[in-house]
């Protein structure tokens, strides 16, 4: 349920982008527009499905012919494919387990980004579903890596990353992977299972041995702008913005520090005033007292 | 029933106590400054020294340092009269005095040229010189002012030569030797016409000298000779005609003469008259009347020149030993010293040049054990009061301190080596015990004893001056600050510093003195010539339950080279006394050192030593520790930041070395993650991490709305933030188009990103910290033109659910379930960026003893002061116009640039010089923070982020208070009194 409200949470910058490239539908730049979190989260059977690319929304005349020139361009080398490897530990080294492709795209800068990714695993030999139990055993890490660059596997520098073994089984092998990309060139790569991992890791044999995998491209984000007041401050300093005026207090939170004070004198007076009565009163009970000698005891 | 008096009196105390406290303030009075604070000034270690002359009557010796430091020091004190830190990307090569009124000094490789007053340290003149190479340039100022009225300044670069005017700095003639790749190394004025004799070599073994006219520069004459041989580039002059050059292999000695516009040279090895000669070789810059000084690895010969046939030794001294420059003090009567270790003593040796037989002084100094040994001497004269010449010598030791040598003692001492501090910890006092005298860990019996006589004769009157003096020192060392024991707030420290010169000093917190010093006999540099570098030092043991009665102990690391791959040192210190308890060396090289959680079984702290080929090594080495170690071993983790690859890498430990297997404190480890940026898009600028010791109060964030926010709390939160490769220079090197800074927010432990962001037209340099769940960087905006400061804060989603407080009771919650970094965390990041005025050095927070109080960062800035800025100022929650549930929790309306407030400058009116780090300590009371500062300067202070509520201050007059108290309790009594009377009047009635 998570996962699915997630996806259509990365579905949204999408159609959003869309919406945007319709509002600015005259600038050729949509590409970069679409350089948002771009993934196809698919389900991989482990036989390749080599599915159709998906149709732009049909918006405007104009729109498509510039789709349409871009396909053409893309047709001759615009897509990437990397692979992606895994090491199964037990002095085995790293094995490829799956391939990525994608389309790349080339900014009006010169800059290329790549979008659409899919992703293909491999299904498991026995050998390696055997050395995956290891690893399940012993509570190791299962490691995977990608080529830094995309587009040129030969510069030998691969991206690692681990996580325990023990995370990935439910029914079949859950992975999530979100890569990082900066152009052309991986980042980073965040492996991991899809739900949580809780400490305890228990054992757990997956039933079917089939990789369920979700995969995100990501961006970085841009940072908001330091906000700019200066011409509300000339603003202000010419007199034409208004003065906020403090709100209106009420009586009582003015005046309070007085009120306090003076009630408590008032009432330290009327309980003195009460006093001095009730003493003249017992001044005045006892004067026909003292007339009469033979009076009662004085109750108080 | 009461009487009404009580009541009254009731609400007058009230109104009393309120008062009292509501005269707190955050600043500081201006009488207040000193009380807690303290600031010491150094300047680093001497590396060349002027006196004053004879003539100007002023006892004083103008001093250029390491450190960049020019300063005058008063010969009698060594008090600084004046003194000036230059920034380091200009360093100062040579200080001259010139006309007996201006200091010139030489800086950038030869490029500047800047005269300063003598008397105040004004700058008078500054000139900038063209030169070609920055190559090491020579300054030399021409002596000899009959010949030239302007008292001219001669500056060798390269293959330029230029003299300067001192009175004015204009450039008086400059002159570029033709000949390829020359490089001048000496420069001589003839005695007796304007004649300068110019020595340089091209390429390796080309020797040319040119004979210039001091007033015009043309060249007179000039004699160029290939010598058979490669020089190494040492050269000496050894008389008016007759040069000594070291060969390339150190070994052998060339003695070149040239009469005219012929030269002719000699070669003879060294070891042909120097016995047990062995390691490299050095030419001392003594020279006069055909003596040099030859300094190899275990001695330092005096030679004479026996023409052209070869060199005789005179003298020779086992090193270690120093010898100063030749002083001039008549026409014909030059003299120099010697320096040398005889025992824990250090000799003084007085020589003429003409005869060297013969010694004017052999003093025997006593010294302090810790300084190390003699790097340098400079020699003064003066005269003594029955007119013969006297002699004193500023000698610079080992550690870095100078010592000021007359008449066979040490006149005064610094200990400069406190300007090249590397690392900062912070250690408790004794524990006072009842029964025992404090004095058992201060002083022995005997000088116990002694203080009460003094204090005896101070009340009888009988004190002399000095004695009057002691006693106010013995009474400033037991005033409450300065006491050697624990005290109840925490205030009272010991702070353990580590210099460059491997030296760990402990300053006492109340008023900064030292308490005691070590120069580790480890770090110290070797016969071989090997300089050893300090590194790191840590807590190793603090005194628990089991091990009370032991004192806590440190743990330095250090290299035993210069080289990362050179191996490791470790020594353990005592912390109160400075004995060294442990030390050994390693046979692997030290990368990174982390400090473990764990302790064993005696309270040693584990520490982790990864090597340069990623290998672990466990310390202590004790199967305790190693058992309780492997025991937590699967959840140990860690990563390093490799700025050349531009990359950063996780790892795990697994059992068993690579290399030596049977080497059971031997990990090796394995690679889990990496993040590779793109050198051509990205380099890593900074990355940081929380502190390890970091107390957080409240995991939760209570905001106007009757909200909860969990703060993600991670101790592997690090924070990353690259630039882009154009960028990395200085402001105003790059484009706002071409530059970038990406920040980013990693766990160290699964290498996930948690949080990316790029801020475009930004460049470093980039200034950050991070605590508990927020970071705040400083960078500068290149679009905006203004240094900004920017804050991240983040937030853990995943337990935004735990609201229902029925669900809490019920325990329906995940509070406290097991955080893994391998689960996928769901946060929230908030972040906003303010406008800041200035540049910064060094960054730090506020640390607490229990994180209740308001955190306050510490901003070093570029004015060398220590600016608190409350952390509310930078909350990333801060809107345009708050709401009134929003002002009540206290956020302040959006502002675009962040306040500067004058009083809220921790330093001050003071400056630390050259600042380059702040360290916050947290003291036992909750509110308030031990702040030690250091750089050229050290400085310390006590602050208290949200005043100190939880005590009464300095200031509270216990008197009145008292007073009160006791009207109080008569006026009760006497009320009562009353009353009672009044009743049984009433009753009688």
């Amino acid at each position: 349920m998570a996962a699915r409200r997630r996806s259509l949470l990365m579905l949204l910058p999408l159609l959003l982008s869309h919406f945007l490239s319709l509002a600015a539908a005259f600038q050729s730049d949509e590409l970069l527009l679409h350089d948002d979190d771009e993934f196809e989260g698919t389900r991989v059977s482990s036989t390749p499905s080599p599915r159709p690319p998906s149709t732009p929304p049909v918006v405007s005349s104009r729109r498509r012919s510039a789709d349409a020139t871009q396909a053409a361009g893309a047709s001759e080398s615009n897509t990437a494919q990397f692979t992606l490897e895994h090491d199964l530990g037990a002095g085995l080294g790293f094995a490829p387990a799956g391939s990525f492709s994608a389309r790349l795209k080339s900014s009006a800068h010169g800059s290329q980004t790549l979008t659409k990714l899919r992703f293909t695993r491999n299904e498991l030999t026995e050998d390696e579903k055997n050395a995956f139990k290891k690893l399940l055993e012993e509570d190791s890490f299962y490691t995977i890596r990608l080529p830094s660059n995309v587009l040129d596997p030969t510069r030998n520098d691969y991206i690692y990353s681990s996580i325990k073994a023990r995370c990935i089984p439910r029914d079949s092998l859950d992975e999530h992977i979100v890569i990082h990309m900066d152009g052309v060139n991986i980042l980073a790569v965040n492996y991991g299972s899809v739900g949580g991992c809780q400490y305890p890791r228990p054992m757990k044999v997956p039933s079917k041995w089939t990789f369920n995998s979700y995969t995100i491209l990501k961006t970085a984000d841009q940072a908001p702008r330091t906000p700019s007041f200066v011409e509300q401050l000339i603003e202000t300093e010419s007199g034409l913005g208004e003065v906020m005026k403090p709100p209106e207090k009420s009586f009582w939170a003015k005046y309070w520090m007085y009120i306090i004070p003076l009630g408590l004198i008032v009432m330290n007076a009327v309980t003195a005033a009460a006093n001095i009565p009730e003493e003249q009163a017992g001044g005045q009970g006892q004067a026909p007292a003292q007339r009469a000698p033979i009076a009662a005891p004085r109750r108080r | 029933m009461a009487p009404p008096p009580r009541r009254l009196l009731l609400v007058l105390l009230g109104f009393l106590a309120a008062a009292s406290l509501a005269t707190l303030a955050a600043a500081v009075y201006e009488d207040q400054v000193g009380l807690a604070d303290w600031h010491q000034k150094y300047i680093g270690k001497v590396k060349q020294a002027v006196y004053h002359t004879q003539k100007s009557g002023r006892r004083r010796v103008v001093v250029l340092t390491e450190e960049n430091v020019i300063a005058s020091l008063d010969l009698r004190s060594g008090d600084i009269f004046w003194r000036h830190v230059i920034e380091k990307n200009n360093p100062i090569d040579q200080l001259s005095l010139s006309a007996g009124k201006y200091v010139v000094t030489l800086s950038s490789g030869g490029s500047i040229l800047r005269a300063w007053n003598l008397p105040d340290g004004q700058m008078i003149w500054e000139t900038n010189i063209q030169t070609s190479t920055s190559s090491k340039s020579l300054l030399h100022v021409l002596s000899n002012s009959k010949v030239v009225k302007d008292n001219l300044v001669l500056v060798l670069a390269g293959q330029w030569i230029y003299a300067v005017s001192s009175i004015d700095g204009v450039i008086s003639w400059g002159k570029e030797f033709t000949l390829d790749g020359l490089e001048i190394k000496q420069v001589v004025q003839s005695p007796e016409n304007d004649i300068v004799y110019v020595v340089g070599i091209a390429g390796s073994s080309k020797l040319a000298v040119y004979q210039l006219n001091a007033k015009t520069g043309e060249i007179v004459k000039d004699a160029q000779e290939s010598l058979p041989d490669g020089l190494c580039g040492e050269i000496l002059l050894g008389s008016s005609n007759v040069l000594v050059a070291l060969d390339e292999t150190r070994s052998a000695l060339f003695i070149v003469e040239f009469k005219g516009e012929s030269i002719s040279y000699n070669k003879v090895q060294i070891s042909e008259f120097v016995q047990d000669f062995s390691g490299t070789v050095k030419l001392l810059p003594l020279m006069s009347n055909g003596i040099i000084a030859l300094q190899s690895s275990s001695t330092v010969s005096l030679l004479k020149l026996k023409g052209m046939d070869g060199l005789e030794v005179i003298h020779s001294f086992d090193q270690p030993a120093s010898v100063s420059d030749a002083l001039t003090i008549t026409e014909k009567y030059e003299a120099f010293a010697v320096v040398q270790h005889v025992g824990s003593q250090i000799e003084f040796i007085v020589k003429v040049t003409s005869d060297l037989t013969n010694e004017i002084i052999r003093e025997k100094v006593d010294i302090d054990q810790h300084r190390g040994s003699v790097h340098k001497v400079f020699l003064n004269n003066y005269v003594r009061t029955d007119k013969s010449h006297g002699f004193r010598a500023l000698v610079v030791m080992e550690d870095h301190s100078i010592l000021l040598i007359q008449q066979g003692a040490v006149v005064w001492s610094r200990e400069d080596g406190l300007a090249s501090i590397v690392d900062v910890m912070a250690s408790e006092l004794p524990v006072e015990k009842d029964g025992v005298s404090v004095a058992d860990v201060e002083h022995n019996l005997f000088e116990w004893l002694k203080g009460h006589v003094l204090k005896l004769k101070g009340t009888l009157m009988l004190a002399s001056v000095d004695e009057l003096a002691a006693i106010q020192a013995l009474r400033v060392r037991s005033s409450e600050k300065n006491k050697m024991t624990r005290d109840h707030n925490g205030f009272r420290k010991l702070l353990i510093v580590l210099t460059k010169a491997g030296k760990v000093v402990a300053l006492h917190t109340g008023d900064g003195r030292i308490i005691w010093s070590n120069l580790l006999p480890s770090l110290r540099a070797s016969k071989s010539g090997e300089m050893p570098s300090a590194l790191r030092i840590y807590q190793w043991q603090v005194p628990h339950h089991r091990v009370m009665r032991e004192n806590p102990s440190i743990l330095v690391v250090g290299r035993s080279g210069a080289s990362s791959v050179a191996p490791g040192v470790l020594c353990v210190l005592d912390s109160y006394s400075g004995e060294e308890l442990n030390s050994r060396s390693f046979d692997h090289s030290v990368a990174q050192i982390i400090p473990l959680t764990l302790k064993d079984s005696s309270e040693q702290r584990l520490h982790l030593i990864v090597d340069s080929n990623s290998n672990a090594h466990l310390y202590p080495r004790s199967l305790d520790a190693l058992n309780s170690f492997i025991s937590e071993m699967s959840n140990q983790y860690f990563y390093s930041v490799d700025i050349q690859k531009n990359a950063i890498r996780g790892y795990s430990l697994q059992k068993s070395c690579d290399f030596n297997s049977d080497d059971t404190y031997c990990f090796s480890t394995k690679l889990l993650w990496s993040i590779i940026f793109p050198s051509d898009a990205e380099r890593i600028s900074v990355s940081e991490a929380r502190k390890m010791n970091e107390v957080v109060h409240t995991q939760a964030k209570i905001i106007a709305d009757q909200d909860v926010m969990y703060k993600y709390l991670s101790k592997n939160l690090i924070f990353v933030a690259t630039v882009s490769p154009n960028a990395a220079g200085e402001i105003g090197s790059a484009a706002p188009e071409e530059a970038s800074l990406v920040a980013y927010l990693i766990d160290a432990v699964s290498g996930r990103i948690l949080h990316r962001v790029t801020h475009h037209g930004a460049q470093g340099p980039v200034h950050a910290v991070v605590s508990e769940n927020w970071v705040v960087y400083h960078y500068f905006n290149l679009r905006a033109h203004r240094f900004e400061i920017a804050v991240i804060e983040i937030y853990d989603q995943s337990r935004a659910d735990n609201k229902d407080v029925l669900k809490l009771i019920l325990g329906k919650h995940n509070l406290s379930a097991p955080m893994t970094s391998y689960s996928r965390p769901e946060v929230m990041v908030k972040s906003q960026s303010y406008f800041f005025t200035h540049s910064v050095k060094a960054m730090a927070v506020t640390q607490t003893a229990k994180g209740i109080t308001s955190k306050q960062l510490l901003i070093g800035t570029i004015g060398d002061q220590v600016l608190a800025l409350d952390k509310r100022f930078l909350d990333p929650r801060r809107s345009l116009n708050p709401t009134q549930q929003e002002k009540e929790e206290g956020i302040i309306p959006l502002t675009d640039s962040l306040p500067i407030i004058p009083q809220s400058y921790v330093t001050h009116t003071l400056q630390v010089e050259a600042l380059r780090g702040i360290v916050s300590i947290p003291a036992k009371l909750e509110s308030t923070t031990l702040v030690f500062t250091y750089g050229v300067d050290l400085f310390y202070t006590r602050l208290a982020p949200s005043r100190t509520y939880d005590s009464l201050t300095d200031e509270f007059s216990y008197a009145l208070l008292l007073i009160t108290i006791v009207a109080l309790v008569a006026a009760l009594f006497v009320t009562w009194i009353w009353s009672e009377k009044k009743e049984l009047r009433d009753k009688w009635r």
